[in-house]
């Protein structure tokens, strides 16, 4: 099953890919296109406490019903491609942030949870040096956070 | 004759105390203790034998133990960052016995001429069938690195390696350097060569945490039931972590690793509970490459772990470590490299649960053990096509050379020294591998033996004009793979050793902060300056040059003797009282 996924998805294109995926049933095709309001001040913002203003909250608090899950690394092995879960087990959780706290602009990606829906997102982000990574949870209209760091490291020397 | 007087008097003094100038009932006593040396109490309802991080050394060799192995954060002060008088305290070793020699680095030279050699796979065979008929039911178990750190090895892309070890009935192993043959040679192996043949049962490969990079789905097996005298066991297999990073990315391009602790803990949660009508196992052991304080730290959050049989950071520890976590507690090991130690752990089962212990890690001594025909013979013939290059004799060395020791060792210097020289660098960096056989004053230094300290798939020497800044900045970013206050954030290996350029060390600073003082001749670097790099081992894609064995070589039979080489090792602050060094 999953040789079978990798190499549909390595003979398609992105686009007939997406356009398969569509016509599978596994992405409607509001999702694929639409673009939710874009926070454009968000995307912009240059620190954890700038983000969180700018997405429409005060102080958040770290909790551990937020948890990075894996495969997120503790030492990446490509700053390029760094994968990141995130789950919350948050009562009404509406939405899950990653921050990257070092990268030129410090949000990465926000993801909207509609109601009923499982919160837990994975993703890929591209880190430029080694920086701690925020999950920023909206639950019930209050922010929640876990923290970790991800050293992206010059590599060799070991063993 | 190239013996320093000094040395010739410790060959004298070590034959006196093995010989003349002891009385006869302590000398039959002496004897009549190494008769007993590898005759355990019987002990439980099963046993596992374990070796690890052998680095394909196939004959008996010395191997020097650290005398700087500095612990950090929790670590400090605890097993495996003892050192010295420091570990024969914690784990009540009397000095100067054959076990004060195995585990630590004191007065090595002497005690190794007095105790011989350590290791081989003829005698490890031996004594594995010794253990295996004197025990409960038993499985041997491979923590991986078997297959790299001799020329035999390289040359043959492990199958020497792979044959000997299905000789000696190895059944389950894990794996980090194998990785270095290539994604498709370690395909190939694991499909072909690790089964079947003429020897009934295989070797399985098992490695929980290695996944595709894209959809993250699993490569190996990640565990094997086995039934032990009516016992249901589980190992699952957990691979170097931080292999694509520490080794070059490019031969494994398509797997990612990781500690991955939330599989781990679904698949012991798995085994535990049996699946499609099988028992759950009653046993449940990690066969780790993590690396101990990875080890330790694990264990305190995965529960449902029995033992773990560690590798990686070749830490030799007389003793397990007792963890204790949210449900249980879970003993975690470590047992030595470079085929010095064979550890036996018996477990008592009452109740479906493990209930009582016995661990031993023993030392194998080729003198007390006589070599196992087959394997001697499986490995004269492997050994055959390549003996007359094996044999060269490069040079006599004066002095000591061992590698192990967390900023340099001897062995590493006269490597820097050979390329500060040959490329006519002002700077040259090591990298700090921990594997590399030792060689005593007075011996001889072979082709192999020079192998032993490089065979390695990217052998490439460079030359690289870096400024100083860059300089500091991987001493910084390498320092930080062993002394990172969280061991999840170590690799294993040691620090980079480096010629020519003298530096302090603080351990306890923060990464940024502890690489301080670099000087070269005397003068402070400058962060601007361009300067000379020698160096070796680039994980880079595409990387070249000329490998490292030839330019060593090419040093070693220039200089036909080598002198006891001047260690550049940095002085170090903020280590006081740490008993990871002496």
């Amino acid at each position: 099953m999953n040789s079978v996924r990798r190499e549909v998805l390595k003979a398609g294109g992105g686009v007939t890919v997406m356009a398969l995926a569509v016509s599978a049933g596994l992405l409607r095709p509001e999702e694929a296109l639409a673009q939710a309001a874009w926070n454009k001040a968000a995307f912009e913002t240059r620190s954890f406490a700038d983000t969180v203003k700018a997405l429409g909250g005060a102080a958040a608090v770290e909790n551990p019903g937020v948890r990075f899950a894996s495969p997120t690394p503790e030492i990446a092995e490509n700053g390029a491609l760094v994968p990141v879960t995130v789950t919350s087990s948050i009562p009404k959780t509406e939405s899950i942030a990653i921050l990257v706290e070092k990268n030129p602009n410090t949000l990465a990606a926000n993801f909207v949870v509609p109601n009923g829906t499982e919160p837990f997102i994975s993703t890929r982000v591209k880190m430029g040096q080694t920086s701690d990574i925020y999950a920023l949870v909206k639950a019930d209209g209050r922010y929640y956070y876990a923290k970790k760091e991800i050293k992206v490291t010059i590599g060799g020397c070991g063993g | 004759m190239s013996l320093s007087r000094r040395e010739f008097l410790q060959v004298l003094a070590a034959a006196a105390a093995t010989g003349m100038a002891l009385d006869a009932p302590a000398q039959s006593a002496a004897a009549a203790a190494d008769a007993r040396f590898y005759d355990l109490p019987r002990f439980g309802d099963l046993r596992l034998l374990h070796f690890t991080d052998c680095h394909a050394q196939l004959l008996p060799s010395h191997f020097r133990e650290p005398d700087v192995n500095l612990g950090v954060g929790e670590g400090i002060n605890r097993p495996p960052n003892l050192v010295g008088e420091h570990l024969l305290r914690e784990f009540g070793i009397r000095p100067g016995t054959r076990d004060a020699h195995a585990f630590t680095h004191l007065d090595f030279s002497r005690a190794a001429r007095r105790y011989g050699k350590i290791g081989g796979f003829a005698h490890l065979a031996t004594l594995v069938k010794k253990l295996r008929a004197d025990g409960p039911p038993c499985l041997l178990l491979d923590g991986g690195d078997s297959w790299q750190g001799s020329a035999t090895s390289l040359w043959t892309e492990g199958r020497d390696m792979i044959g000997a070890s299905r000789l000696l009935g190895v059944e389950a192993m894990t794996a980090h350097w194998e990785f270095t043959y290539g994604a498709e040679r370690v395909k190939q192996a694991v499909a072909k060569e690790l089964q079947g043949g003429e020897l009934p049962g295989g070797i399985e490969f098992l490695a929980q945490n290695v996944k595709t990079t894209d959809f993250n789905d699993p490569v190996f097996k990640p565990y094997v039931l086995r039934e032990l005298g009516g016992v249901p066991v589980a190992i699952i297999g957990q691979a170097f972590p931080y292999t694509p990073i520490s080794n070059p990315r490019h031969l494994m391009p398509e797997w990612s690793f990781g500690i991955d602790e939330d599989r781990l803990q679904q698949l012991v949660d798995e085994v535990r509970s049996g699946r499609g009508g099988k028992a759950g196992a009653q046993v449940v052991v990690l066969l780790s490459h993590n690396g101990m304080s990875v080890d330790l730290k694990l264990a305190s959050r995965v529960t449902g772990i029995d033992a773990i049989l560690g590798g990686h950071t070749h830490d030799g520890v007389p003793a397990p470590t007792l963890v204790a976590n949210a449900r249980g507690r879970t003993l975690v090991t470590n047992a030595g490299s470079n085929g010095k130690f064979l550890a036996a752990l018996d477990l008592e089962v009452r109740g479906g649960r493990v209930s009582d212990f016995r661990y031993r890690l023993l030392p194998v001594f080729a003198n007390l053990i006589p070599a196992d025909e087959e394997m001697r013979t499986l490995i004269e013939t492997v050994r055959a096509p390549f003996k007359d290059r094996l044999g060269e004799k490069l040079a006599v060395t004066e002095g000591l050379l061992y590698r192990r020791g967390n900023f340099n060792g001897t062995f590493d210097q006269v490597i820097l020294d050979a390329m500060m020289e040959q490329k006519n660098a002002e700077i040259a960096f090591s990298p700090g591998f921990r594997w590399g056989t030792t060689l005593l004053p007075g011996d001889a230094i072979s082709f192999e033996d020079l192998m032993d300290q490089t065979a390695i798939t990217y052998p490439f020497t460079t030359l690289t004009v870096m400024n100083g800044a860059t300089i500091k900045n991987i001493l910084e970013d390498v320092c930080d793979n062993f002394v990172n206050p969280d061991p999840y954030y170590r690799q294993g290996g040691d620090m980079v050793r480096v010629g020519g350029l003298t530096y302090r060390c603080d351990p306890r600073a923060r990464m940024g902060a502890r690489i301080l003082d670099m000087r070269l001749g005397g003068k402070p670097l400058q962060a601007g300056k361009d300067y000379k790099v020698a160096g070796w081992a680039p994980v880079a894609e595409g990387a070249s040059g000329e490998p490292i064995w030839d330019l060593v070589g090419r040093h070693l039979r220039a200089k036909k003797i080598i002198k006891p080489p001047r260690l550049n090792r940095p002085a170090l602050q903020g280590v006081a009282g740490n008993r990871g060094m002496v």
